[in-house]
């Protein structure tokens, strides 16, 4: 193969532009994410999308770059994939920005790149451009990396808070806070060791099968609203979405699962599992006829086997969240407030 | 039985057997957050009101004592290390949150020992704990101390703002302003202490204690022990925690490094002997001897009701800034900063009928 040769450690000189720039794009990205758009070489990518398009952006700066169940790489490509998700867009293609620290090892450099591009053929989405940029030591933390996705929208109807109605079910594809925990553990900040691999996973198989079963059960337009609970958790997304539609939801403190290592870990630190980062989990409101199919779909999915309606749409209490506890009384839940994990993603 | 069937029949007994005009008060932060998260005032009869005491360690902290943690905290040669709820805790002039934010080496630890980790690895700095707490987090931080010393680490110093239960219950008491049927003692502090030091309450003032667990169920049961109780006495319901003599190895921890201080209390000011100061022969680590700091004059917010809450006096919803110009964002006084105390928690966990 190459006769480009790579040194152990990323230089400034491999942001220069030049031949070192070069050697670096063609034998770790190149070779990393094979395919006919990049291996171009293009300055920008040309697509041909047929339908609606979705477009985002997401940076990822998350320590430490290596977690049980995931890395930055993975993550990158999950959480731009599954923002992709929540428009029901199947992703068509992924940008993928590199910021990296001088002295940064090419070896994880590498690990994290096949890692990208594993999880961008799991997604079924080519990586076709991007960009590196070096900057000096101290400038940066090891690795930032930024993806950007574009995707075909693959239903005809808006989704969104608006599209949110009286009655219509809400469901979790799966157990909330792993994520969050596992980064916390893998800190290493405390003295405990959680059995907890991040929930990091690329969405839009699960989204297609629960868009495919709602529009089977009832019609074009039963899926209402997508949204996946990364920083913030699940309270956040559902308070944000009350507070968009002006409609309140109920939910089932026991439906919601919460895994028992999650569960002590909260307890000792003093965090709502609720409240916690996710980054493969799926919030979806249905029309409620469509709801027992939806999460049947679901829960045949590699990363939706847990899900589970936990509650409903309500005109009962406008822009507020309830929660029904075990024991019967209710409460508001509300949207955290900042800093309580930085850079968990 | 299900959960809510098995508390339904709890709250079924009280509503029987409780007569009127009861008022019970928690003083443990953690259990003002369980009756919040649980919603468990929507259990109760009308007759029973649940009211929080002075129990929160970030709410009692006075004011005095945060501006002297900002202060050291500005030092340029200091790390000031300590639990995440006091960085945003609002004193005289800013939080410490706002000092990291302006350049202060300000790092939270979930544990005392993660600071003396810090002074070990960075022996330039001066890593101060800044240790707030009751009887419950004391000894962990004496055990910090103490590994500290045996390392002999010299730039590793603690400014102990620790606290101790029993005697604020007393001053409250001694005020009379607050009409306590009976205390729901707080779980982790007895399970150091053990019960002995509360027998004044049934003693002295024939009011009735009853050391509570964490869980729903606890709450509702000692409930329920408090109101069957004809004459006055201090009764455990966390059996599953806490002995009558509590726990002896702590306690030697305690009265090895500490001893019993001034404190200075939110809402109660001065009471003699119920703070926790470094022993003569800790002086050297003890950041409030090593440190000259000027704390400057001390600024409580213009109608900020804290101190009447801490009493029970106030409920946090009867303040005018609560909700409105005091929330968990944007807090005026400590009780709406710290996840237990009584307006956060109130606040957080509100019921779907309250403002």
């Amino acid at each position: 193969m190459p006769e480009h040769r790579v040194t152990d450690r990323i230089l400034l000189g491999h942001g220069s532009g030049g031949k070192l720039y070069r050697d670096l794009v063609k034998d770790i990205f190149v070779t990393a994410f094979a395919n006919p758009v990049l291996e171009r070489l293009d300055d920008a990518a040309a697509l041909a999308p047929t339908g609606r398009i979705a477009f985002t952006t997401d940076a990822h700066v998350v320590q430490p770059l290596k977690f049980p169940g995931g890395d930055i790489g993975r993550l990158s490509v999950a959480g731009t994939v599954n923002d992709l998700a929540t428009a029901a867009a199947r992703p068509l293609a992924l940008a993928a920005a590199f910021v990296i620290e001088e002295g940064f090892a090419v070896a994880e450099l590498r690990a994290v790149c096949a890692s990208m591009a594993a999880t961008a053929r799991e997604a079924d989405v080519p990586i076709v451009t991007g960009d590196t940029k070096v900057v000096e030591r101290g400038a940066a933390d090891g690795l930032f990396i930024t993806t950007t996705g574009v995707g075909e929208i693959v239903v005809a109807h808006d989704l969104g808070s608006a599209a949110v109605r009286d009655g219509d079910a809400v469901i979790l594809s799966g157990g909330v806070g792993d994520h969050a925990v596992a980064i916390l553990a893998a800190r290493g900040e405390f003295d405990f060791r959680a059995d907890v691999r991040s929930d990091c996973a690329p969405l839009w198989g699960l989204v297609e099968a629960a868009v495919e079963a709602a529009r089977t059960q009832g019609g074009e337009e039963a899926v209402r609203f997508l949204r996946d609970p990364t920083r913030g958790g699940l309270t956040t997304v559902l308070a944000e979405l009350t507070e968009e539609s002006g409609l309140g939801i109920e939910v089932e403190e026991q439906a919601i699962p919460v895994s028992p290592a999650v569960r002590s870990v909260c307890d000792l630190l003093g965090y709502d599992p609720l409240t916690l980062a996710n980054e493969g989990k799926m919030v979806l409101v249905t029309a409620a006829e469509t709801a027992d199919a939806v999460v049947a779909a679901v829960r045949a999915t590699t990363y939706g086997r847990d899900a589970r309606r936990i509650g409903f749409v309500t005109a009962a209490h406008p822009g507020r969240v309830a929660l029904r506890t075990p024991f019967g009384t209710r409460r508001v839940l509300d949207m955290p407030i900042g800093e309580l994990l930085p850079r968990i993603c | 039985m299900t959960a809510a069937d098995d508390l339904a029949c709890l709250a079924a007994e009280l509503r029987e057997e409780a007569g009127p005009g009861l008022t019970f008060m928690e003083v443990c932060g953690t259990h003002t957050m369980a009756i919040a998260r649980y919603g468990l005032r929507q259990l109760l009869p009308e007759g029973v009101r649940l009211v929080s005491g002075p129990g929160c360690p970030v709410c009692v902290t006075a004011m005095a004592d945060l501006d002297r943690v900002l202060a050291l905290a500005r030092l340029p040669e200091v790390t000031l290390v300590t639990f995440g709820d006091l960085i945003r805790v609002p004193a005289s002039r800013g939080t410490l949150a706002e000092e990291r934010a302006a350049g202060a080496d300000v790092r939270v630890v979930y544990s005392p020992s993660d600071a003396v980790r810090i002074a070990a690895a960075e022996p330039k700095r001066q890593v101060v704990f800044a240790g707030i707490g009751f009887e419950t987090t004391a000894p962990t931080t004496a055990a910090a101390l103490l590994e500290a010393r045996a390392a002999g680490l010299t730039n590793f110093s603690m400014l102990s703002l620790h606290k101790t239960m029993p005697l604020p219950l007393r001053a409250l008491l001694d005020l009379g302003e607050t009409p306590v049927s009976g205390f729901l003692l707080p779980g982790h502090v007895s399970v150091i202490t053990g019960t002995a030091c509360y027998e004044f309450l049934a003693r002295e003032y024939g009011i009735a204690g009853v050391v509570a667990g964490f869980e729903a169920r606890d709450v509702l049961e000692a409930l329920l022990m408090l109101v069957r109780q004809s004459e006055p006495e201090i009764a455990i319901q966390y059996t599953r925690a806490v002995r009558p003599e509590g726990n002896v190895v702590a306690q030697r921890l305690l009265e090895q490094v500490f001893e019993p201080s001034d404190a200075d209390w939110r809402g109660l000011g001065v009471i003699s002997g119920s703070g926790l100061a470094l022993r003569a022969e800790f002086a050297d680590a003890d950041a409030a001897r090593r440190f000259a700091v000027d704390p400057g004059p001390t600024l409580e917010p213009p109608g900020c009701r804290c101190g009447e809450v801490l009493r029970g006096v106030t409920d946090p919803a009867d303040c005018a800034l609560f909700g409105a110009r005091c929330t968990p964002e944007d807090p005026v006084g400590a009780c709406m900063v710290s996840s237990e105390g009584a307006c956060a928690a109130r606040y957080r966990y509100r019921g779907l009928d309250d403002a």
